[in-house]
């Protein structure tokens, strides 16, 4: 028995609050999502019953959290379909996932002459670590440009793609456009090439397909809060033969096996790239978003959510002065415009006085900025608890700070 | 002419006596619109205030030690908030302007987002004029 979506809304206890007077219209969900109750539960479950440190603790409350916290690897690897749970590293977000594998990767297999590709469609997390990855190295560090509708240039990439490519980092769906790029293809032609991907899902996994082994992507990271868990806790996934064949990110407790004064040997997968005390609450949180998630019908989920995009797309090119930005041929939850006289930042401002909460600004995609030739957008970004009261409430929110600034002109 | 703390007292009566918050940014855009048009030649790199979401400008000259101050913003509500700023500091004497510690955004409540952001703020125009102050010697 699959749950309803209708039924989400009340699951999310923030939302049922007035903003500034005016009923929560939560439009923010690319920057965070909210979380269910079952998650909030699950964090004080935790801290009321099991909090203890993790992995070397021989009491009971130890072994509770150990097993709620490696339970909650299996999960999320059940979840993303990896072939095993010690696939699954915990980190603090995508930014520290694609950071620890820009310098492990980067330190084992990237020197001067290589090449990375990323492309301009990424958040500055997946672009500005493999920048800094060349300029270490000396390798090349190479953008596979976006065209008018916001989608890659397959063409370009094709023909980056040579012996001297070391990785592809692509993001599945954009973070300001809202494109979903060919990730299958791109994969398909990297791997041709010999060149493992590493996927940015921050976008996608809440949305969209996130079969790692059908994708066959090499790495694959996402960050727990915008799928409706905590803050805090993101996930790398990375295929085991790449994960053992790198060095540790980051060196301490957890991670070594043996240490003496002249030999220090390292901890298995995942454990490797997990040094310190881990955040363990954050993959149980994490899970129980999971947990949530699943109780819906995936194929019904993605109805609603691209039923609910169409809307937002068809009313708010509606509305005179108003530009969309990008046109793609799939696109996935976020909805980029501006509107001609107001600048993004005082139409974010004003509608926040109407109880919106919307994104606005660079979006930490300069270069997607850049070639747009714009300073930023509005970003209304929607989750599975919005409905259709809540773009009604956004186009009139726009309309009347339209009112607003047409009296001072 | 008037200190900074006493147009500061005029600004939150002025701001107190409107309704609602729709009057209150009415007023600041006229605010805005008040504000003379500043150089484009003006516009450099060096005038703009980093570290803010919307572009500010500041173009400051030093007149035996009073600081006098041009600017702009291509969001209308900074350029409010900018004209403000103007109002209350241009031809101020810069030992003024370097201890001036305004609290008016706080005490109206209004845009709390300028105060509360790290990206966005009155702070960071204001250390950008206390900045120019401190270089603004009496002749």
């Amino acid at each position: 028995m699959t749950k309803s979506i209708s039924s989400a809304r009340a699951d999310f206890p923030i939302l049922n609050q007035l903003v500034n007077d005016h009923p929560l219209v939560y439009l923010d969900n690319a920057a965070t999502a909210q979380k269910p109750r079952s998650v909030i539960d699950s964090l004080v479950h935790y801290y009321e019953f099991d909090n203890a440190n993790i992995h070397r603790g021989n009491h009971t409350l130890a072994i509770r959290a150990t097993e709620a916290h490696e339970a909650a690897r299996s999960t999320i690897a059940g979840f993303i379909n990896a072939q095993y749970a010690h696939e699954i590293v915990f980190t603090r977000g995508t930014t520290e996932s694609i950071n620890l594998v820009a310098y492990s990767f980067g330190e084992a297999f990237v020197k001067a002459g290589d090449e990375i590709i990323v492309t301009e469609l990424e958040h500055h997390s997946n672009y500005v670590p493999w920048f800094l990855l060349c300029k270490r190295k000396g390798a090349t560090f190479r953008v596979v440009p976006f065209d008018q509708d916001g989608e890659l240039d397959l063409e370009v990439f094709k023909s980056m793609l040579s012996e001297k490519t070391r990785l592809v980092a692509v993001n599945h769906v954009s973070n300001s456009l809202g494109t979903v790029n060919p990730i299958s293809e791109i994969i398909q032609l990297a791997h041709q090439a010999g060149v493992p991907v590493l996927v940015d899902a921050a976008q996608s996994v809440q949305h969209l397909d996130h079969d790692v082994q059908a994708l066959d992507a090499d790495f694959y990271a996402f960050s727990g809060h915008k799928i409706y868990g905590p803050t805090g806790v993101g996930v790398l996934y990375g295929k085991e033969k790449w994960l053992e064949e790198m060095p540790p990110f980051l060196s301490g407790g957890e991670m070594i096996e043996n240490v003496t004064c002249d030999k220090v040997t390292f901890n298995t997968l995942p454990f490797k790239f997990e040094a310190g005390t881990p955040d363990v609450s954050g993959p149980i949180g994490l899970a129980a978003a999971i947990d949530y998630l699943i109780q819906f019908d995936p194929a019904e989920l993605k109805d609603y959510e691209t039923d609910l995009l169409n809307y937002g797309l068809e009313l708010l090119s509606d509305i005179p002065d108003l530009t969309i930005y990008g046109n793609p041929k799939h696109r996935s939850s976020i909805l980029p415009f501006n509107v001609a006289g107001i600048q993004h930042y005082d139409m974010g401002v004003l509608l926040d006085n109407y109880g919106i909460a919307v994104r606005t600004g660079q979006h930490c995609t300069q270069p997607v900025m850049d070639a747009l030739g714009i300073t930023g957008t509005v970003r209304a970004s929607l989750a599975l608890y919005n409905t259709r009261e809540d773009i009604d409430a956004l186009v009139n929110g726009i309309k009347r700070v339209q009112r607003l600034f047409r009296r001072k002109s | 002419m008037k200190t900074i703390p006493e147009i500061e007292a005029q600004f939150i009566d002025d701001f107190n006596q409107l309704e609602n918050w729709e009057e209150k940014y009415d007023y600041l855009i006229e605010l805005g619109d008040s504000l003379p048009e500043m150089p484009a030649e003006l516009k450099t790199a060096d005038n703009l205030v980093k570290g803010c979401q919307s572009s500010v400008w500041f173009a400051t000259r030093c007149e035996d030690g009073r600081l006098f101050i041009e600017a702009d913003s291509d969001s209308l509500i900074i350029k409010g908030i900018v004209a403000i700023l103007v109002q209350l500091l241009s031809g101020q004497p810069s030992s003024d302007i370097a201890h001036a510690d305004l609290t008016m955004f706080e005490t109206l409540g209004l845009w709390r987002h300028l105060s509360s952001q790290r990206s966005n703020g009155v702070t960071a125009m204001m250390a950008h004029l206390k900045q120019s102050a401190a270089t603004c010697q009496i002749n």
